[in-house]
């Protein structure tokens, strides 16, 4: 055995008192691809930025061939030969492929003196020389955007090759890949492994790492849990693993006896690779789960029935009858409401005040004086949102404070109370505790059980295992777009969902 | 009182408003020209045209856009008043309601092109623009329209109901229009659904989409409405002037979108008040009028009233960095 090409010992990492890592143990060896298991938030993505300069470690040992390194900038990062291709694209679409690899060092043409000029000849020819050795058909000068997603993911990968990289970490990079696409991709990472090269592998597709990997390691809550031989290793042990935790305080509110009548029921629901034949019935007075992984296609699913994207196909009854939904007005109209993923951006109008925001949904309702001209009776909001502000134990100085001052927990609850106001009782909630703190977060379980009881049919959304398993009455789980079974509330536990979130179609287990 | 006093959004208006009376009493010190009773009714009817746009303006900036097609709609509003009423020889309220009209198509068209067409308010109004200062000059024959057979025309702007009532107080009728449309401007905003909508889709246009709120048709409301604004102060520089001038207009868009922004309306939406745009409508004009009583060069005025305008905006990101 070689000596490792990385070692990282005793690391550790707080954002704002939170530990992020705690005590994380990871070796690289030259030659090796090393997959980094664990569930959403596990830290396996922070300990990567921390790697590759991004973050700085809080504590704890860093070691490059055997030398103790601070890693404190990307650029740092890469002059060690340590190269990332982020989960997300990072590429200026409108800059050409050869541009775009090598921004902010672009070689340099003298003009009088002083250089000035960029020598483009020579920038695309060494991206093409890059290209030539991933056996990457691409003119260097194509602009990025013209290009598939996929040949995007190559040239970030091509990008991070070119800092002559002997580390290269990957995360996701199959996630917008089809499968002849994800064999070409592990084609070039066997000829980086005969160069040397290690890499890192994040991914959550258990078939595509029985593939590629050599070793596993996995993570859960910040912490390294074991590393192991890819080949003698189960997907159910890595499973195990990456669940761990004890079930003991999870406690769902029983389905009451009589469940209610089906008060929204959708058929066939299709929008390109997104959403693929989604179906699926929700009854009053239950809370359906939807599980699955970052990118599985629920929230897709619960914008699509909201009318807040656009779809193929598919039909979506309400209350029995069939229903045309092409704006989030006609789903209002019919009673859905949807609590985004991300308050700030689609649930709250955070500048304005509470009362508002409250009665965003419902403004027409307080046209009462002088309803020709549109007056508004600011009187009855605030009544009203006060109701609300109680009922939902909403903590704000008044009704007149900008809903940016308060915290997560209450602007979720002034989320909530907007689509109360507005009598809608079908409701989505899209992650609803993210960036929540715990007691928060029980006040928000409390709240929806306490709704669900109130005969609204409820759909929650969530990456954490143990929510799902905590509220809904029946769960959903989705991969790939694709609902890809459905566990009663006994059924469910965190292993039988991880199985059916990780269940590629067309692909085999090895 | 003193918790009044000291709320930011009070402070600010404070700030503008104070800003006002320096100027004002440095004005008074600088020239004993600039308080005279003439003097201060020429500042008075100097405003009018210029606040009645700013306001226009106001409503479409508080939701995040920008109309740079103001200046020359008023025009084309002011033509087709002329068009109606010496052409046609109408009675002169169908002159006001054509203005008024037309504006608000215009308005209408603007809103239809940003919120269904998808087409950045920059561009779109900028396109309008353009198109409106050849119609009005197409249409007018690239000549004043003079409204000669309606004498009663420039009672509009230029007589004084409340001199009448009180000759003490002999403010043109163009500065009562500008009061009564910043009150009813202010109501609007302030009062009715399409206030509270006009700032909540300049304070997250997509969470009010996903509330349900049809975003399209309210945008198209808002610039309607701007449009029609923009009617009224074609009358007032028609009225002024007893004439139609097709070639005038361009340019008044941006002393518009300056008021409002020295008023410390946001260029990026969702926050604004009608009382701010007319006090930057008024520093505009005081400004303007004091450094030509002190017989400071035009390209002089110029040079200064764009560094007033920097200066009020860097206070307003001072005043907002220390909010947080």
């Amino acid at each position: 055995m070689s000596a490792p090409l990385v070692s990282i010992r005793h690391l550790g990492k707080a954002f704002a008192g939170v530990q992020a890592l705690q005590d994380v143990h990871f070796e690289l060896l030259p030659g090796e691809v090393h997959a980094l298991m664990g569930e959403n938030g596990a830290g396996k993505s922070t300990l990567m930025k921390i790697l590759a300069g991004i973050y700085a470690k809080d504590g704890g040992e860093l070691v490059l061939d055997g030398r103790a390194v601070e890693v404190t900038s990307p650029r740092a990062a890469q002059a060690l030969g340590i190269g990332i291709v982020h989960q997300e694209l990072n590429l200026m679409n409108h800059l050409s492929a050869a541009q775009n690899i090598f921004i902010g060092r672009e070689p340099l043409k003298r003009l009088g003196g002083f250089g000035l000029l960029v020598d483009e000849d020579t920038l695309n020819a060494q991206a093409a020389a890059i290209f030539a050795r991933l056996n990457l058909q691409l003119d260097p000068r194509t602009p990025v955007g013209e290009l598939t997603v996929a040949k995007q993911q190559l040239v970030e990968i091509a990008k991070a090759l070119s800092f002559d990289s002997r580390v290269l970490i990957m995360d996701e990079p199959t996630a917008a890949l089809n499968n002849a696409e994800v064999a070409d991709l592990f084609r070039i990472i066997r000829q980086l492994k005969e160069h040397g090269v290690g890499v890192v592998y994040i991914s959550h597709k258990m078939d595509e790492l029985k593939q590629i990997a050599d070793r596993v390691t996995v993570m859960r809550d910040g912490r390294t849990i074991a590393t192991a031989p890819m080949a003698s290793t189960s997907v159910e042990q890595i499973i195990a693993m990456m669940v761990g935790r004890s079930l003991a305080d999870v406690a769902r509110e029983p389905l009451p006896a009589h469940p209610g009548e089906v008060v929204l029921e959708v058929r066939g629901l299709q929008r390109g690779h997104a959403i693929r034949d989604v179906g699926f019935t929700l009854r009053r007075g239950e809370i359906l789960g939807f599980a699955g992984l970052m990118g599985a296609g629920r929230t897709e699913v619960a914008r699509a029935v909201f009318g807040a994207d656009p779809l193929e196909a598919g039909e979506i009854r309400v209350r029995g009858e069939v229903v045309t939904i092409r704006a989030p007005q006609d789903a209002v109209r019919h009673g859905i409401g949807y609590l985004s993923e991300d308050r700030k951006h689609f649930g709250l109008a955070t500048g304005l005040d509470v009362a508002t925001n409250i009665a965003l949904a419902s403004m027409k309702r307080f046209m009462r004086s002088l309803r020709w001209a549109g007056v508004i009776d600011d009187g009855a909001i605030a009544r009203e949102a006060q109701q609300y502000v109680g009922r939902l134990a909403i903590k704000t100085p008044s009704l007149t404070q900008p809903v940016r001052l308060l915290s997560g927990g209450n602007q979720q609850k002034i989320v909530i109370a907007k689509w109360l106001l507005r009598n809608c009782d079908i409701l989505f909630f899209d992650e609803p505790t993210r960036g929540i703190d715990v007691g928060a977060k029980a006040e928000i379980y409390k709240l929806l059980n306490a709704l669900a009881a109130d005969g609204k049919a409820i759909v929650v959304i969530s990456s954490e295992l143990p929510e799902v398993l905590r509220l809904a009455h029946r769960v959903l789980v989705m991969c790939e777009g694709r609902i890809t079974g459905e566990l009663s509330g006994a059924e469910a536990t965190q292993e039988s969902i991880m199985q059916l979130a990780t269940r590629r179609e067309g692909a085999a287990l090895h | 009182m003193h918790k009044l006093l000291f709320q930011p959004q009070t402070r600010q208006k404070l700030l503008a408003f104070g800003s006002l009376l320096a100027l004002m009493v440095f004005f008074s010190l600088a020239s004993p020209n600039f308080m005279q009773a003439d003097n201060l009714v020429a500042i008075l009817q100097a405003t009018a045209v210029n606040g009645v746009l700013a306001i226009a303006c106001t409503f479409v900036i508080i939701t995040g856009g920008i109309d740079l097609s103001v200046g020359t709609l008023m025009t084309f509003c002011a033509v087709m008043a002329g068009v109606v009423l010496t052409y046609w020889g109408l009675p002169i309220w169908w002159g006001v309601l054509a203005a008024i009209l037309f504006g608000a198509l215009c308005g209408f068209v603007s809103g239809v092109l940003i919120a269904k067409l998808k087409i950045p308010p920059f561009i779109a109004t900028l396109g309008m623009m353009m198109l409106l200062k050849g119609l009005a000059l197409v249409i007018s024959g690239t000549k004043p329209i003079y409204f000669n057979d309606t004498p009663e025309f420039p009672y509009i702007s230029q007589e004084s109901l409340i001199g009448e009532l009180m000759p003490a107080l002999p403010i043109p009728n163009a500065v009562l229009i500008l009061f009564i449309v910043a009150i009813v401007s202010s109501l609007i905003l302030n009062k009715t659904l399409l206030g509270r909508y006009t700032f909540a889709l300049g304070s997250n246009e997509e969470a009010v989409r996903l509330s349900g709120v049809n975003v399209d048709f309210w945008k198209i409301v808002v610039y309607s409405v701007s449009g029609g604004i923009c009617g009224i102060a074609g009358l007032l520089i028609a009225s002024r002037l007893n004439s139609a001038q097709p070639a005038l207009g361009q340019g008044y868009e941006l002393d518009a979108i300056a008021a409002v922004v020295i008023g410390g309306t946001s260029l990026s939406g969702g926050t604004g008040t009608i009382l701010g745009t007319i006090i930057g409508a008024f520093i505009m004009s005081v400004l303007t009028n004091g450094l030509r009583i002190m017989s400071v060069a035009q390209e002089w005025q110029t040079v200064i009233t764009g560094v007033i305008i920097i200066l009020a905006v860097y206070t307003d990101i001072l005043r907002r960095r220390a909010q947080r």
